[in-house]
């Protein structure tokens, strides 16, 4: 570790390339702190994304037509509507509306950019749960009717696990526009990746470095996504489908 | 892929889903119901003395409409140099030099993966704010520099979108130009490309949607664009209860935008499985 540092320091002194976040020990605490709350970002909307986009994509299939065209209506509208927008509203027109607890607010701007982002991404999800539920062969589906599960046993038990499978590719895809989406945090300043970058850079004036390693950064995660999934696909697969 | 959504297999493998839904509509009506609601709501608990919600955002409206107007040309701009650059870097891939498609391989996958606000970033920090030509000073605004920082993405996409229309046609196709003598340049301008362009409208339009929300990022990097107005309104105005009307105001004029290019899209994919 020290060797790394006094290497970068060396690069400085030597070729004016100042990377002060690996031998600046307060500048490497932001960049880290900026890398684990874009993961911690990333992590929540997943979890939340998925919850909510099953759970949608099971309403989309149910009896009531008022319920169908609710969900229709918010997967249209977070769909068709720019990602930033509904950040701000959530952020500035929402949050100082809601009530406060204890004289603080009930969330703050992490807790709205959670809230914005995985609804924006549960309305994705949706789409491609209902795709999968779609694969799902009607036989399959008629089986385990007529084995006496519910509606309910039958999607938790019988169409989820076939419909996550097949949708796979699409849900990787889906999860690297999250990483990629988790950016625009930093414009109601949630110290993320890249509002931490920010920070180094307007101190330091080392833009181009900062912009390299951040872009190296995100590139970095979502080729790391992309080999985690295509692992999990092969180990997911289904025998007798595809090649 | 093929699988989850064969209307689009072949056509656009990466990103597929982002388009396809096939929900009713109604849903813009809806919204606009909603929005009406809750400006007649604000109307209602607005103190007595000042004037009504709706009244400052009828007020508003012609500045807004400026700031939206540039975001159209924003995205226009983009969608121009972005889809120039991204057929040269597309057929830079298709190329039979090997270096070449390499390369474009690498830089496709390079701005496909990068996020839309770090590209800006990018392109707003590292390109001049002027550059001397012929002895003269000429200056780059901030919106140009915010339109190539947009380009970049789109560039990448488009490239991939070729790519997709391009191994989408049948090899059969290939090999009978082959056979007619026809050679590789001739095949893939005569009889591939001109096939392609229909695949790709699609994705291509949904790219441009997709775009046209984004134009929404150059606020933060300073470009005087609708959502920087949208600031300066509610800052100037200094009312609480104007913040949730205006914000939906801005969220409807993006849904009627976008909403009718997202549903021709899905119109125009459904008639290429028919066919």
């Amino acid at each position: 570790m020290d060797e790394i540092a006094h290497w970068f320091a060396w690069l400085h002194q030597t070729t004016g390339i100042k990377l002060t976040i690996f031998y600046d020990a307060y500048d490497r605490t932001r960049f880290i702190k900026g890398f684990l709350t874009t993961l911690e970002l990333s992590a929540y909307c997943l979890a939340g994304s998925l919850a909510l986009g099953a759970l949608l994509a099971w309403l989309r299939g149910g009896r009531s037509a008022l319920v169908r065209r609710a969900v229709a209506g918010f997967v249209e509208l977070f769909r068709n509507t720019p990602p930033l927008v509904q950040l701000y509203f959530f952020y500035f027109a929402l949050g100082p509306v809601l009530p406060r607890v204890a004289g603080a607010p009930i969330l703050g701007s992490f807790g709205w950019a959670v809230v914005s982002l995985t609804l924006l991404e549960s309305a994705f999800a949706a789409e491609i749960f209902r795709a999968g539920i779609e694969a799902v062969p009607r036989t399959t589906v008629e089986a385990a009717e007529s084995l006496g599960f519910s509606r309910l046993q039958t999607y938790m038990l019988v169409v989820l696990p076939l419909a996550v499978r097949v949708t796979m590719p699409a849900m990787t895809s889906n999860l690297v526009n999250l990483v990629k989406t988790t950016t625009l945090a930093y414009a109601i300043a949630v110290p993320e990746l890249l509002y931490m970058s920010a920070q180094v850079w307007s101190e330091q004036v080392n833009v181009p470095e900062m912009m390299v390693v951040l872009l190296i950064a995100y590139v970095g995660i979502v080729g790391l996504i992309n080999e985690v999934m295509q692992w999990l696909e092969r180990r997911l697969r289904v025998p007798g489908f595809g090649q | 892929m093929a699988r989850a959504a064969p209307a689009r297999a072949g056509i656009r493998p990466v990103n597929a889903l982002r388009t396809g839904s096939v929900f009713g509509g109604r849903t813009g009506m809806a919204l606009a119901c909603a929005l009406v609601a809750s400006v007649a709501l604000a109307q209602l608990q607005a103190p007595a003395a000042k004037p009504g919600v709706f009244a400052l955002l009828v007020k508003w409206t012609p500045l807004l409409a400026e700031g939206f107007v540039f975001n159209l040309v924003i995205s226009a701009g983009a969608m121009l140099v972005g889809t120039l650059a991204g057929a040269l870097l597309g057929l830079a891939r298709l190329s039979s030099r090997r270096t070449l498609r390499n390369g474009s391989w690498i830089v496709m996958q390079f701005f496909r993966n990068a996020p839309w606000l770090v590209l800006l970033f990018f392109v707003m920090y590292l390109l001049p704010f002027e550059f001397h030509w012929n002895g003269r000073v000429v200056p780059i605004p901030d919106w140009v520099k915010a339109t190539l920082g947009l380009a970049l993405p789109i560039m990448a996409n488009v490239a991939e979108i070729l790519r997709g229309a391009v191994q989408s046609i049948p090899t059969a196709q290939w090999e009978a130009a082959r056979s007619l003598a026809f050679t590789r340049r001739q095949t893939l301008w005569l009889i591939i490309l001109p096939q392609c362009v229909r695949r790709m409208l699609p994705p291509w339009m949904n790219w441009y949607a997709i775009l046209t929300m984004a134009t929404t990022l150059a606020s933060i990097v300073g470009v005087a664009e609708v959502m920087t107005l949208v600031g300066r309104v509610t800052n100037a105005e200094g009312r609480t209860d104007l913040l949730i009307p205006i914000y939906s105001y801005v969220l409807l004029w993006f849904f009627v935008y976008c909403y009718p290019i997202a549903r021709l899209t899905r119109r125009l994919e459904a008639r290429l499985v028919e066919r």
